[in-house]
């Protein structure tokens, strides 16, 4: 049974905003996402070129190598504007802190052996710094990006970057007892521990990479591709031998993250690929370079969590990484 | 494996400590590539910055309670969305001559919390301290949702009302856009430190209660439900904005003395920058409101000759003084908003509003308010053109204006010290002749002439055949604006129909 309220009907001029109708095709009701990602960027009427680009517009296409006809075939299937993204990260985020609050209840994180609590230190709170640098790259595709479509998101997983280095930080403060100590000594690791130098090296180099394409496959796909599957469920899973099991639900947040996120991820480098040949073959360059510089970059850390184990492993991540990047027209 | 040595023991961080660990200590000194290559914009424009360490924290706030606090906001707000438009709610407001309010705050307004999301985003990746970076971030971010929930909030009016269907195309386009435009595309072309000077102190700290607030304040009198609920739902990250101005601004101030003259230029341009922008602001309080909050004279006083009294006084002892031409400023209070709107009215056939002439009821608040000038110079020339309408006679001006080059306003402004008089200035650069509202814009166009001389000025580029045609009608097509709906005057209009169709059906019980 339904019930049915009467309310008065007035009838709509139109179901939504114009640009959004030639977009879909026709008036007709239209999705958020839709009505709040399209055509928000100017293309086009700029009055002066930036004193910081004087050779290009404000927002300049010509910024990547990747030519695409219409920038909003770069759509995010998870379909977040500011709204469903806040509340999806909320969401995740009340998990994680209810594993906080278990952990922090207990003091410590409790049953981990002291030989892998240190294998811990050096493996997982470096890469706070790592998720800044993503978040700088992420953040640099925000600024010179092009279209609204890809500019939106990258804000989005700009923002997830700083949020993950400050999870990845609140585990090392839960690790010294609020003193802080773990974290600078992370970074003196990350600054100057040989294991962690190809990685900083190739983060490095991305800050300086003037194709802001070729960042998003550099960072979102290759080397976060290779890099969480093997940290937070390859390091995890060698961990359990050791107590290492309490850790986990405080690294679940990334887990889940990473396969949300490479959803968008893949569709934004596939709808690239499909638009054309050039496009497919400058995406498989880079993701072919990259996935080398990757491999060298994470080994050494790897060998130094896993030991002999090490190679193997980082070779079961780079054929799932290459499988994924042919899944999505990538010829890797 | 690694070699590291047992932590020692240390005391508890204390909470700005700790806020410091989960924010710029996550930032490094880069050696594989040099700094200067890795931020390369953060010295031309002559900034000087000992220590970026000294910066201090406006607000701290992590990823976790952000998320939490703004994605408990916008449950709420999508709440009223929804319920507003289940229940019809653009009903309510006090009359359909207030969406005309709106249309010039999607079209003029929203576009430009875009445009400060980009902005943002890109000092958020350039400025060397990772402190100030993540401030601009959850700013870039802000405002995004401040245009994401604008559009989110309009959607049902544009669903009864003309002329909020296309506002990203007309921003772009339409030749009193090109004024808010260019203002925020001259902010993001030029270096991360005068975009924070020109965007979160003049703009966001000194004058957004001139702006955002009369829009949001408009809303609340003349009952819109949607768009007073996002004002209240945004007030929080506009705080924090303000915060980020003051700071930003004294943090520069504090580094270097160096950067004094660079940053009162930066003042001087973008407080004069600002007052023009508002002055579409000023005829949408006097003029578009039904129901008014305040005439743009009290508004004046109230947040810029008492609030910029006292924040100018403190910016004294960096030897910041008060703005260039804040005097000419006060002098044009009295006249700004009949002088705007006399434009608009003059253009109606070319804009994406309605325009009206008051109603002797409004004329009479109008003269309340404005008792030195409105009588003496408004009221005469507005009962003329009643007069002429009513005659079916009514004013158009048939001629494109010239405009501003700085500002693109037309020019329509008058002497400082004689109402009776249009103000005309001009420069000479390169062989050619530029031509200004005022001495304000003319100083900002001969400080950086290279720039000023690229302003896609809307007249010009008619006359150059880059707008669709020679004629208004091709002319607005290529606006998208729909010749005889959405341009013209509110009488006679669609909108007025519909209006009252609405609410002849709200009084009677269907037969």
């Amino acid at each position: 049974m339904t019930i049915e309220i009467k309310t008065a009907t007035i009838q709509p001029r139109r179901q939504t905003y114009a640009n959004v109708a030639r977009r879909i095709g026709a008036d007709k009701p239209a999705s958020r996402y839709d009505e709040s990602m399209f055509d928000l960027q100017a293309t086009g009427e700029f009055h002066y070129r930036p004193t910081w680009a004087p050779e290009l517009e404000l927002f300049d296409a010509r910024r990547t190598a990747i030519v695409l006809e219409d920038w909003h075939v770069l759509r995010d299937p998870r379909q977040f504007y500011y709204g469903t993204y806040t509340i999806t990260r909320s969401r995740m985020m009340e998990a994680t802190e209810k594993a906080f609050a278990y952990a922090e209840r207990r003091g410590h994180v409790a049953g981990i052996s002291p030989e892998w609590l240190q294998s811990v230190h050096h493996y997982l709170l470096p890469l706070r710094h790592y998720e800044w640098g993503a978040n700088m790259n992420n953040c640099n595709i925000t600024d010179i990006g092009f279209g609204s479509a890809i500019t939106e998101a990258a804000m989005f997983a700009t923002m997830d970057r700083l949020g993950i280095a400050q999870v990845i930080s609140r585990i090392g403060l839960l690790m010294d007892g609020g003193t802080g100590a773990s974290l600078s000594a992370a970074k003196q690791t990350w600054l100057d521990h040989a294991s962690w130098q190809g990685l900083r090296h190739a983060m490095e180099d991305l800050f300086v990479a003037p194709d802001w394409f070729e960042v998003f496959v550099a960072q979102n796909l290759v080397l976060d591709g290779l890099l969480y599957p093997l940290v937070y469920r390859g390091f995890d899973e060698a961990g359990l031998a050791h107590g290492g099991a309490s850790l986990s639900p405080l690294t679940e947040f990334m887990l889940d993250w990473f396969d949300e996120t490479s959803r968008w991820v893949d569709a934004v480098i596939g709808a690239a690929a499909r638009e054309s040949a050039a496009n497919a073959s400058h995406l498989s360059g880079w993701a072919a370079q990259w996935s080398a510089r990757a491999r060298d970059a994470l080994l050494p850390i790897a060998t130094d969590v896993l030991g002999p184990q090490a190679e193997a492993a980082i070779d079961t991540h780079m054929a799932d990484l290459a499988a994924r990047c042919r899944k999505i027209g990538l010829a890797v | 494996m690694n070699a590291m040595p047992p932590l020692p023991k240390q005391r508890k961080l204390s909470l700005k400590e700790r806020y410091a660990h989960l924010t710029r200590g996550l930032g490094w000194e880069t050696t594989y590539q040099p700094m200067d290559k890795v931020f390369p914009y953060v010295s031309y424009e002559g900034i000087k910055i000992h220590d970026w360490d000294a910066w201090e924290d406006p607000f701290r706030l992590t990823m976790d309670a952000y998320w939490k606090y703004q994605a408990e906001k916008e449950r709420k707000l999508y709440a009223v969305i929804e319920s507003f438009a289940q229940n019809n709610g653009h009903l309510n407001i006090t009359d359909a001559r207030y969406v005309n309010a709106l249309k010039l705050f999607l079209t003029g307004v929203s576009p430009l919390e875009y445009s400060a999301h980009r902005g943002y985003a890109h000092v958020g990746r350039h400025f060397v301290g990772a402190g100030p970076r993540i401030a601009c971030q959850m700013q870039a971010i802000d405002e995004l949702r401040h245009a994401q929930t604008q559009i989110h909030t309009m959607s049902h009016y544009n669903k009864f009302f003309d002329g909020l269907h296309d506002p990203r195309h007309m921003h772009d386009r339409v030749w009193y856009l090109s004024v808010p435009k260019s203002f925020f595309e001259d902010a993001c072309s030029a270096g991360p430190f005068e975009f924070l000077t020109a965007i979160s102190f003049s703009f966001e700290y000194v004058l957004t209660n001139l702006l955002f607030v009369p829009f949001m304040s408009g809303a609340a009198y003349n009952g819109d439900m949607a768009t007073v609920t996002f004002g209240f739902s945004a007030q929080s990250d506009e705080a924090r904005h303000m915060t980020l101005g003051l700071e930003i601004i004294k943090f520069m101030l504090e580094q270097d003395e160096a950067n004094v003259p660079i940053i009162q230029k930066w003042i001087d341009k973008w407080f004069w920058r600002g007052y023009r922008l508002l002055g579409l602001v000023s005829m949408m309080m006097d003029y578009m409101l039904p129901k008014r909050i305040m005439s743009w004279a009290e508004a004046w006083e109230m947040y810029f000759e008492q609030a910029g009294d006292a924040l100018f006084e403190d910016l004294s002892r960096y030897g910041i003084r008060k703005p260039k031409y804040h005097e000419v400023a006060s002098k044009e209070k009295h006249r700004l908003s009949h002088e705007v709107w006399s434009i608009f009215y003059n253009y109606t056939h070319a804009a994406a509003f309605h325009t009206w002439m008051p109603t002797e009821e409004e004329m009479t608040w109008l003269s309340a308010k404005y008792p030195d000038t409105f009588d003496k110079y408004y009221r005469p020339r507005f009962e003329c053109w009643t007069e002429m309408q009513a005659e079916g006679k009514r004013f158009y001006n048939p001629t494109l204006p010239q405009l501003c080059v700085t500002c693109q306003i037309p020019m329509g402004f008058t002497e400082p010290d004689d109402p009776t008089t249009i103000c005309f200035r001009s420069a000479d650069y390169k062989g050619e002749r530029y031509h200004f509202c005022s001495d304000g814009c003319k100083d900002i166009f001969q400080n950086e002439p290279e720039k000023y001389i690229q302003s896609w000025l809307p007249v010009h580029q008619i006359y150059q055949g880059n707008c669709g045609g020679a004629e208004v009608k091709d002319v607005l097509a290529w606006y998208h604006l729909n010749f005889g709906t959405d341009n013209f005057d509110y009488e006679g209009s669609p909108d007025q129909k519909l209006w009252e169709e609405w609410q002849a059906q709200k009084a009677t019980n269907p037969v």
